[in-house]
């Protein structure tokens, strides 16, 4: 058993014309690790995610899955690394034009040797696990937000991969249905032992879920521990967004 | 002054690097149907998209251009005892000039615009990251059915084209004319050659191949929310139609 961490995010730079997103952001995840990174809108989460999984390539700094360098590996390759990932996006970011049953299978058809009656236990398997039934005919467009949301994580989930990204996986829901999503995201992480990186900037979902907290601010990560460490946290910083007060440092020449 | 110059310099930066993106494109669309998997289906479905549902406007804009033709150059003709020369004028312009140019701006308006409006919409709701996430190459999926479609189809309409053009000549000639429909017919394939035909078709080929590798694209490269997806659709029709007709001339140079 190696020591070195499974998903290691070394000095990321990353500028879109004039603004400088990330500014040297380092994080380590181990195997098996459920990681959560807060921080305001605009912040530079979202990218930093898309990092992760090599959507987005940065300008300086490396990252580095499992021992591999994804930082410059070339298209045909990184795509087929891919496959041991799952990512839930923002808003679900379903095919539209795909009904939800084929959204699902869409990995399984084209990435496996399944054959259509494996196809179809295996996406039933997928909507069990996030405790959706009798929707598989339906269209994304005919689907609730929080339905939306875990029927992108069953499509996430469908080639048992071993890291799971979550992009805001509670925004725009209500706050039951928020926990029922963080209750989801423990469960498929227990029950498939990934290793997981979620964004959000909900505190509540980032207890929850969270082995370890990280906060990322201007560009770079100020703070991180336990959710224990990181409620005890000094860094005013931190305990201006725990608390969700309009006044303080973040918010300082606004 | 120094505005006016920077404005200059940045429109020139923005078209080397559109020209840039496009042949990107172009290349890595080329690569990529190389490998496997091959989505055959896919490639069906956007044939018929492109080609089957294109035929009731290729039918109406070659028809009728073939009878303008036939009326304008009978007039111009008629001035010095030329009239025999219609036909052979019809078959020769449709052939090798109009019915590919015109297929290609009709179907750059009807499939490169909802190409790039499709796969527009698919960037601003995150769906082609959706697709890289899940081991996809959008390019390979996405491009790849597209760019097939247009190369095999636009030759099949421009050949519909051809007919309908010269068949509209002909109506027009005859019956309103009062051309001898023998003579006519004989006239219209006098001068013709299978070079003609297949200069015409290779045109048309080239055409679809730009307008939905333009289309794809300008959806690709879509930003700013549903206003960039508008924008997106109408360039994609602008940048298409401008290629079109810039690589005609070249084109006819090259086969002439």
């Amino acid at each position: 058993m190696s020591t070195q961490p499974f998903i290691q995010l070394v000095d990321l730079h990353k500028s879109f014309g004039e603004r400088h997103v990330l500014r040297g952001m380092s994080i380590d995840v181990a195997r098996g690790e459920s990681l959560v990174i807060v921080g305001g809108s605009g912040t530079g989460k979202s990218v930093t995610l898309k990092h992760v999984i090599g959507l987005i390539r940065p300008d300086k700094g490396r990252v580095i899955i499992d021992g591999h360098d994804i930082t410059h590996m070339k298209d045909v390759e990184l795509n087929t690394f891919r496959r041991r990932f799952g990512m839930s996006f923002q808003e679900g970011a379903l095919f539209d034009s795909m009904s939800v049953f084929e959204n699902i299978a869409f990995p399984l058809r084209r990435h496996t040797k399944m054959t259509e009656a494996e196809i179809r236990a295996r996406v039933e398997e997928c909507l069990e696990d996030v405790h959706l039934h009798n929707v598989e005919k339906k269209r994304p467009s005919e689907l609730s937000g929080g339905m939306r949301r875990r029927v992108g994580f069953a499509r996430a989930i469908s080639l048992k991969p071993e890291i799971l990204l979550f992009d805001e996986p509670t925004t725009g829901l209500d706050p039951v249905i928020s926990d029922v999503v963080a209750e989801l995201i423990m469960e498929m992480d227990q029950k498939l032992g990934t290793t997981t990186v979620t964004i959000t900037h909900d505190m509540k979902v980032a207890f929850k879920i969270a082995d370890r907290i990280a906060m990322l601010c201007n560009g770079r990560i100020i703070e991180e521990g336990t959710p224990e460490e990181f409620q005890a946290s000094e860094n005013p910083v931190v305990q201006q967004f725990i608390e969700g007060r309009a006044v303080g440092p973040l918010t300082e020449g606004e | 002054m120094t505005a006016i110059l920077d404005r200059i310099g940045r429109t020139f930066i923005r078209l080397f690097e559109q020209t840039g993106l496009w042949f990107d494109a172009l290349w890595k669309t080329f690569t990529w149907m190389l490998r496997p998997p091959y989505d055959v289906g896919e490639w069906f479905r956007q044939m018929v998209r492109v080609g089957v549902d294109s035929i009731p406007v290729v039918f109406l804009t070659t028809m009728f251009t073939g009878m303008v033709l036939a009326l304008q150059t009978f007039s111009g003709f008629q001035r010095v005892h030329a009239e025999q020369f219609v036909a052979s004028v019809v078959a020769l312009a449709m052939l090798r000039e109009l019915s590919p140019v015109l297929v290609g701006l009709m179907v750059a308006g009807r499939i490169g615009s909802s190409m790039a409006a499709e796969i527009g919409t698919m960037r601003v709701t995150e769906q082609l990251d959706a697709l890289k996430a899940l081991a996809t190459e959008p390019i390979q999926y996405l491009f790849v059915p597209r760019v097939i479609a247009g190369i095999v189809m636009l030759p099949f309409l421009a050949i519909l084209g051809d007919a309908l053009g010269v068949y509209g000549g002909y109506i027009v000639s005859v019956k309103l004319l009062h051309a001898n429909p023998v003579q006519y017919k004989l006239n219209t394939f006098q001068f013709l050659d299978l070079k003609d035909v297949w200069s015409g078709l290779i045109k048309a080929s080239v055409f679809g191949l730009i307008l939905t590798l333009t289309g794809c694209v300008r959806g690709y490269y879509t930003t700013g929310g549903a206003e960039g997806v508008g924008r997106a659709t109408t360039n994609a029709v602008v940048s298409a139609s401008l290629i079109i007709l810039l690589s005609d001339f070249f084109l006819t140079k090259i086969l002439f």
